[in-house]
């Protein structure tokens, strides 16, 4: 939550912007490591987990996460939860019951 | 009503050109542009995840398959195309950083810049299409039914290149059509066209994902040339820079659908070799 009039005026330093870049750069490049190796049932929670990292970082840096509001964070949450209770709930019907698809 | 007119009042005595009349500071306004942003964004996170749900479905109903027909996607542009758009959101950052210190020529080339990677960015993806629709992966109406030589023909295509890699050239010939329909063996049967539709239902959601994917970069495409224009007019400030935050968002949260569509479609087979 901003406390004082302009603190979500602040420019980020730029080698913050640099930093998660590189930090970017290097999550793809494991990521297409560890694609080509085989882990089995982990590979995709491994990618997956990856990719969220990354995303991570885009909200938190790029998309100015560390200065945004509550309210902000709150939606920010809500899609996330959506999403899980639109994937969640229509994987655990398939999985559950033998739909011939 | 009495305190509504002495509100109104109030806005008149300190008012910046920029500060619509709705709101009481530019900290409130910024506040809710940007949560408005991020209110469309959850709708695009759904909307993107309708199709993300059907790839969660079918993957998971025809895991092996999937892995499969993955593996006829090429990594290396697909890893290429992941550099560029990470690239453009850094670019993008940067663009916004510059609005935040009033430095409006450089919000405005690091907009454009940011556009230039996007191009970049589509130009490989036409390079890739092109030579998807050429090996057949493209799901058409022939797709299905009896008529599955077209998933042959994309095997046929991919041993080809295999055995050319394997011999060092990196130039290969696409297969000739009527001996991939020739050696279309009756006997694969109903197996045969299971595969098939298994290959196809990946493909179908790989050209819907980033097809609706460029869809959304062409769209922001015009989107940041517009707030390039005006920041080359110097319409941003520090007290003032919501148009060219948003698109900043925007522009990221197009990234981050495919830093997910990457692993998720180019990746899945990797391990099964190339």
């Amino acid at each position: 939550m901003a406390t004082t009039e302009h603190s979500t005026h602040q420019p980020a330093p730029l080698s913050l912007y640099l930093a998660t870049f590189g930090m970017l750069m290097f999550l793809t490049i494991v990521t297409i490591l560890a694609g080509f190796h085989n882990f089995g049932m982990w590979s995709t929670p491994i990618a997956l987990g990856i990719a969220g990292v990354k995303a991570a970082l885009v909200v938190v840096i790029f998309m100015h996460g560390y200065s945004s509001s509550s309210l902000t964070w709150v939606i920010i949450l809500a899609s996330m939860f959506f999403l899980t209770i639109m994937l969640g709930l229509m994987l655990s019907d398939y999985v559950s019951r033998g739909w011939a698809l | 009503m009495s305190a509504t007119n002495e509100t109104v009042q109030d806005h008149g005595q300190h008012h910046h050109k920029d500060l619509a009349h709705h709101f009481d500071t530019l900290e409130q306004q910024h506040d809710a542009n940007t949560l408005g942003m991020w209110a469309f964004l959850l709708t695009e996170v759904l909307f993107f995840g309708g199709l993300f749900a059907a790839y969660t479905i079918y993957r998971y109903k025809y895991s092996a398959m999937f892995e499969e027909a993955s593996n006829h996607l090429d990594i290396t542009l697909g890893a290429t195309n992941t550099v560029i758009l990470i690239l453009s959101s850094l670019t993008m950052a940067l663009a916004v950083r510059c609005s935040q210190t009033g430095n409006s020529l450089w919000t405005g080339r690091w907009l454009l810049i940011t556009i230039a990677f996007g191009l970049m960015f589509l130009g490989v993806k036409y390079v890739e299409w092109k030579h998807d629709y050429h090996i057949h992966l493209m799901p058409g109406k022939d797709w299905s039914g009896k008529d599955y030589w077209h998933w042959q023909y994309a095997k046929k295509a991919k041993e080809m290149e295999t055995e050319a890699h394997k011999k060092g050239s990196a130039e290969h010939s696409l297969p000739n059509r009527n001996d991939v329909l020739a050696d279309n063996d009756p006997s694969l049967g109903v197996r045969g066209i299971q595969e098939s539709q298994q290959a196809r239902l990946f493909f179908l959601l790989y050209f819907c994902m980033t097809s609706l994917h460029a869809l959304h970069m062409l769209v922001g495409f015009v989107l940041i040339g517009i707030i390039a224009y005006f920041a080359y007019q110097g319409a941003y400030s520090p007290e003032y820079y919501s148009p060219v935050e948003n698109i900043g968002l925007y522009w990221h949260f197009v990234d981050i659908v495919w830093i997910f569509l990457f692993p998720l479609l180019y990746l899945l087979g990797a391990h099964m070799g190339h």
